[in-house]
């Protein structure tokens, strides 16, 4: 009743290879005007089968615009237009060609009505006629629409999709909604038990979805395989969740690898604590932001490129008021690290107040340059593209450090210091040096690493504090003076985070996981990666 | 022993003056501010008795973080918790004396709780509608706490710095803890809107007054209880675990249970001051737990001087006298001069103010004193210990002064 006639009639022109031709758009237009006749909903059914019927892409735009209740009439002439409401008039467009056709006041035009049966119709027929389409992502989309929707009716036209089709995703996508029609139509049980394996392989929610309705409906084998089935699915989406929740612990952990690894190194190094870290990453925030403002002023063309710009940027800004805080304070103070950790803090105050003056106390606004927004599906996971990227520069990050640590000279120097300053010193390595320039590389990583933060977080001066004691955590867990105890440390802490969120709440996950950290220290005062040593602590 | 004797005749009297001084300021102000008329010159204005007597609450929480850090070593960042908790026991107990003059009526829920669509009184707060059982718990939960936590901190010997941040951690996850609706605390609002302590009401002039004489004598009797373990054979045990815990051990001491003496100790006399402070401000809330609170204790202690009885009394209420001053003055200005008060005070006055006056005074009486003109006898004393405990506090590992790393 519903789209059989429409189906064969397309599957007819399909078959007869004239799906790509336009028809006749006069033909298109003259039933076009019958919408100005059509008194009531069932009229405007009537004419907007009869306009997929002709099987033309071309009618798409009009039957979109009548879903969306954008077709108006003209009331002097009758002529139909789709059109775009702007405040008091409509701008008027060709219901073909979407070429402009002027504007019009309210008064002088008329909606065609519409009610919400009338709109899941043109939904079914766009499906029934997006098969034709020449774009295989539209002819995988009408797929889609067929098998959350199926319809005995539809199995010819699929049959003759799935013939014709080349491209293998949309072929396969295809065979699901054909798979999902023989399930509600009268088939015998083998066809349906096949059909089953078929709707069973998709394996996402919609396939569920089905699979669930054809078990409450049907008896014996079917019912039997619609269960099994069933089973198979669930399994497998939950393996896919429990992926997307590694995802989402891995870019978590990815984060907090980043804020912490800088401090690890400079712990690992000098055994201070430094409380401004968080401060530091704020700074690289905040000059991520003075980038793109002036950026945005002066040249908006290179606005994509900001982040590129920002980051050498943060890393300096960042670099020189850390060397700034262990040439003023920290070197005063070595020997007291309780201290240490006091006058940071001090600091710490001190820069937040600062930026708090300087750019105000309420969030500023950071874009993301268009190749960091939006997302992508992977399988049964959705993932969006700045969490990607990070996750990718906060490892890009852990590389280089990795490089810097294990193959420079000045790395050797950092290592050398960490496991034995006194004869580090001995051996003729400034360790004053060494310390500052330290001191400098890790506040400068904690500013790049605010430039990957202010794209996903709120970039005000009390950025930096959300992530402190996170860091520290890392830090404890993961042991010092090791990047992959840190890398281990911060990686493990997000996705535990992220397995616990979804039974316990964000909150009381947190809590257990800081819990969990306290009971962890007793059994490994030093962290995971504890470096050994004969030092005896004073 | 010698330094029996420095004790007895330079400290002690700066001690006993300490708690003479509360004493009469317990005895002597709820009379000023309630007998004396408000035209009277003498007449202490009822605000300001609200405002000391918070003050002197830091002060005891100070005192107590000073008896771990300055004389055990421990900085704990996290002293917050255990005064909140105290400040939670008897919010809860003011709580359950608001009885049915709550905005709903229920004679046995809190309001919060009927807000919430509770039924029934949760087990926790059963026995807090009595004062005894309320005090008891001030006492005994911070200390039950202190006590767990440092059992298993101290004996696997997490010290320094990852101790600090460890103690930072358990604030904060008890800070998210009381934000939990579900908690049955009252979460984000905390406990307010009280009205009666002890049958009288909370708000009445000489119940503040009386609130004030509690807190000074409290803080007096703390002043007293930590000279004493001070002065003990076991504080000079502290005082070697702070300054060369190795070498305590090696020698035959178990530093792990001094510790923990003195943490659980000191958590107590936080809670106390928690259970005083809220009355007097009338509202607790898991704000109280935020980590800055904490280190901000550790700066008034820092202030006064650590490893002092009286200096961290001196500290909190300069502090906290400057607080008020620049929060309502210069609000801008306020955060500047904490941070620079942190780092002026590590940089400059590792001793606090205490330590500088007792630098200058020293000063003086070898230049020929020709200020109050102090004995011989009792000036040199002074200076000796000054210089003595300068080296007792740098401890063993900092007579170099150099970087340690993280071992």
């Amino acid at each position: 009743m519903r789209m059989p006639r429409v189906i064969v009639l397309l599957a007819a022109l399909l078959a007869a290879g004239l799906f790509a031709a336009s028809a006749d758009e006069d033909g298109l237009r003259r039933i076009i005007a019958k919408f100005a006749d059509a008194k009531d909903f069932k009229a405007t059914e009537a004419v907007a089968r009869e306009l997929a019927e002709t099987g033309d892409p071309a009618v798409e735009r009009v039957l979109l615009a009548l879903a969306d209740g954008n077709l108006f009439v003209r009331k002097g002439d009758g002529a139909v237009f789709v059109g775009k409401e702007t405040g008091a008039s409509v701008t008027l467009s060709d219901p073909l060609t979407g070429e402009k056709a002027g504007e019009a006041a309210k008064a002088e035009i008329t909606k065609v009505k519409v009610n919400n049966g009338l709109r899941r119709l043109i939904r079914d027929l766009l499906g029934g006629l997006t098969l034709g389409s020449a774009d295989p992502l539209t002819r995988g989309v009408a797929a889609d629409t067929m098998f959350r929707t199926p319809d005995a009716a539809n199995i010819e036209a699929l049959d003759a999709a799935i013939a014709r089709e080349t491209v293998a995703s949309v072929k396969a996508r295809l065979e699901q909604a054909r798979a999902a029609s023989i399930l509600v139509s009268d088939g015998s049980d083998e066809e349906k038990v096949v059909a089953i394996a078929v709707v069973e392989a998709r394996g996402d929610r919609d396939a569920l979805s089905l699979l669930t309705a054809v078990a409450a409906r049907t008896e014996g084998a079917v019912r039997e395989a619609a269960e099994n089935a069933i089973a198979q699915v669930n399994g497998r989406l939950a393996l896919w969740a429990a992926g997307q929740n590694v995802w989402y612990g891995i870019s978590l952990g990815s984060v907090l690898l980043l804020a912490a690894i800088g401090l690890a190194i400079t712990f690992g190094v000098m055994g201070v604590i430094n409380m401004a870290h968080g401060e530091m990453v704020m700074l690289g925030a905040y000059t991520t932001y003075v980038v793109q403002s002036i950026i945005r002023t002066s040249f908006p063309g290179l606005f994509d490129w900001s982040l590129a710009f920002a980051l050498p940027l943060a890393f300096l800004v960042a670099a020189a008021v850390g060397l700034a805080i262990e040439r003023g304070i920290i070197r005063f103070l070595y020997g007291r690290p309780l201290e240490t950790l006091l006058a940071t803090w001090g600091v710490s105050l001190i820069l937040q107040q600062s930026v708090r003056t300087l750019f105000g106390p309420t969030n500023r606004e950071v874009g993301n340059p268009s190749w960091m927004s939006g997302g992508f599906d992977l399988g049964q996971m959705a993932l969006t593209w700045n969490r990607f990227w990070i996750v990718l520069f906060a490892l890009g990050v852990f590389a280089v450090l990795l490089y810097v640590m294990k193959r420079t000279p000045w790395g050797l120097q950092m290592r050398a210091v960490t496991a034995n300053r006194r004869m580090a010193a001995s051996m003729g390595i400034r360790t004053p040096w060494v310390d500052a320039l330290t001191f400098a590389l890790g506040s400068g990583i904690a500013g790049i690493a605010g430039v990957a933060l202010s794209q996903i977080d709120n970039v005000s001066p009390n950025l930096g504090q959300g992530y402190i004691i996170d860091s520290f955590m890392v830090v404890v867990f993961g042991g010092v003076g090791n990047l992959w105890g840190t890398l281990v440390g911060a990686m493990s802490l997000g996705v535990l985070n992220k397995f616990l969120e979804p039974y316990a709440g964000a909150v009381l996950g947190k809590i257990l996981v800081l819990v969990l950290i306290i009971l962890f220290i007793q059994k490994r005062p030093r962290g995971l990666f504890a470096l050994k040593g004969r030092a005896v602590e004073a | 022993m010698i330094t029996g004797r420095f004790f007895a005749s330079g400290a002690d009297r700066r001690v006993l003056f300490t708690i003479a001084a509360l004493l009469g300021v317990a005895a002597l102000v709820p009379v000023l501010n309630l007998a004396v008329p408000p035209a009277n010159m003498f007449h202490v204005p009822t605000y300001m008795v609200a405002l000391v007597g918070k003050y002197l609450c830091y002060a005891l929480l100070a005192l107590a973080l000073d008896l771990v850090w300055g004389y055990c070593g421990i900085l704990s960042l996290g002293h917050g918790a255990f005064f909140a908790l105290g400040g939670y026991a008897m919010g809860m107990y003011l709580m359950r004396q608001i009885g049915d003059r709550g905005v709903y009526g229920n004679p046995i829920l809190p309001d919060f709780m009927v807000f919430l669509n509770w039924k029934e009184l949760p087990w926790f707060w059963y026995g807090f509608d009595r004062f005894w059982f309320a005090a008891l718990m001030v006492v005994l939960v911070p200390g039950a706490l202190a006590f767990a936590f440092g059992w298993f901190a101290f004996r696997s010997r997490v010290t320094g710095v990852y101790l600090s941040i460890i103690t930072q951690a358990l604030t904060y996850a008890l800070l998210l803890a009381f934000f939990r609706n579900d908690m049955g605390f009252g979460g984000n609002n905390g406990l307010t809107d009280f009205k009666d302590i002890l049958g009288f009401s909370i708000q009445a002039g000489t119940t503040r007054s009386a609130l004030f004489s509690a807190s000074a004598v409290a803080l007096a009797a703390a002043v007293y209880v930590t000279w004493r373990i001070v002065g003990s054979k076991f504080g000079k045990l502290m005082i070697a675990v702070r300054d060369a815990e190795s070498r305590t051990r090696f020698l035959g001491w178990r530093p792990e249970n001094i510790k923990l003496f003195a943490f659980t100790v000191s958590a107590v006399m936080a809670g106390i001051a928690g259970a005083l402070y809220v009355p007097q401000v009338g509202i607790i809330n898991p704000g109280e737990f935020d980590p800055s609170n904490s280190i901000e204790v550790v700066v008034w202690t820092a202030v006064g001087g650590r490893g002092t009885i009286v200096g961290p009394i001196v500290g909190a209420l300069l502090v906290n006298t400057g607080k008020s001053y620049f929060t309502g003055a210069l609000p801008d200005l306020w955060l500047f001069a904490l941070g620079g008060l942190f780092v002026c005070v590590t940089l400059f006055m590792p001793k606090g103010v205490l330590g500088l006056w007792d630098q200058l005074r020293a000063r003086f009486a070898r230049n020929g004193g020709r200020t109050e003109t102090p004995p011989q006898d009792a000036a040199q004393p002074v200076a000796r210990s000054a210089a003595q405990t300068a080296v007792e506090s740098r401890g063993l590992g900092a007579a170099t002064p150099e970087p340690q790393p993280a071992e």
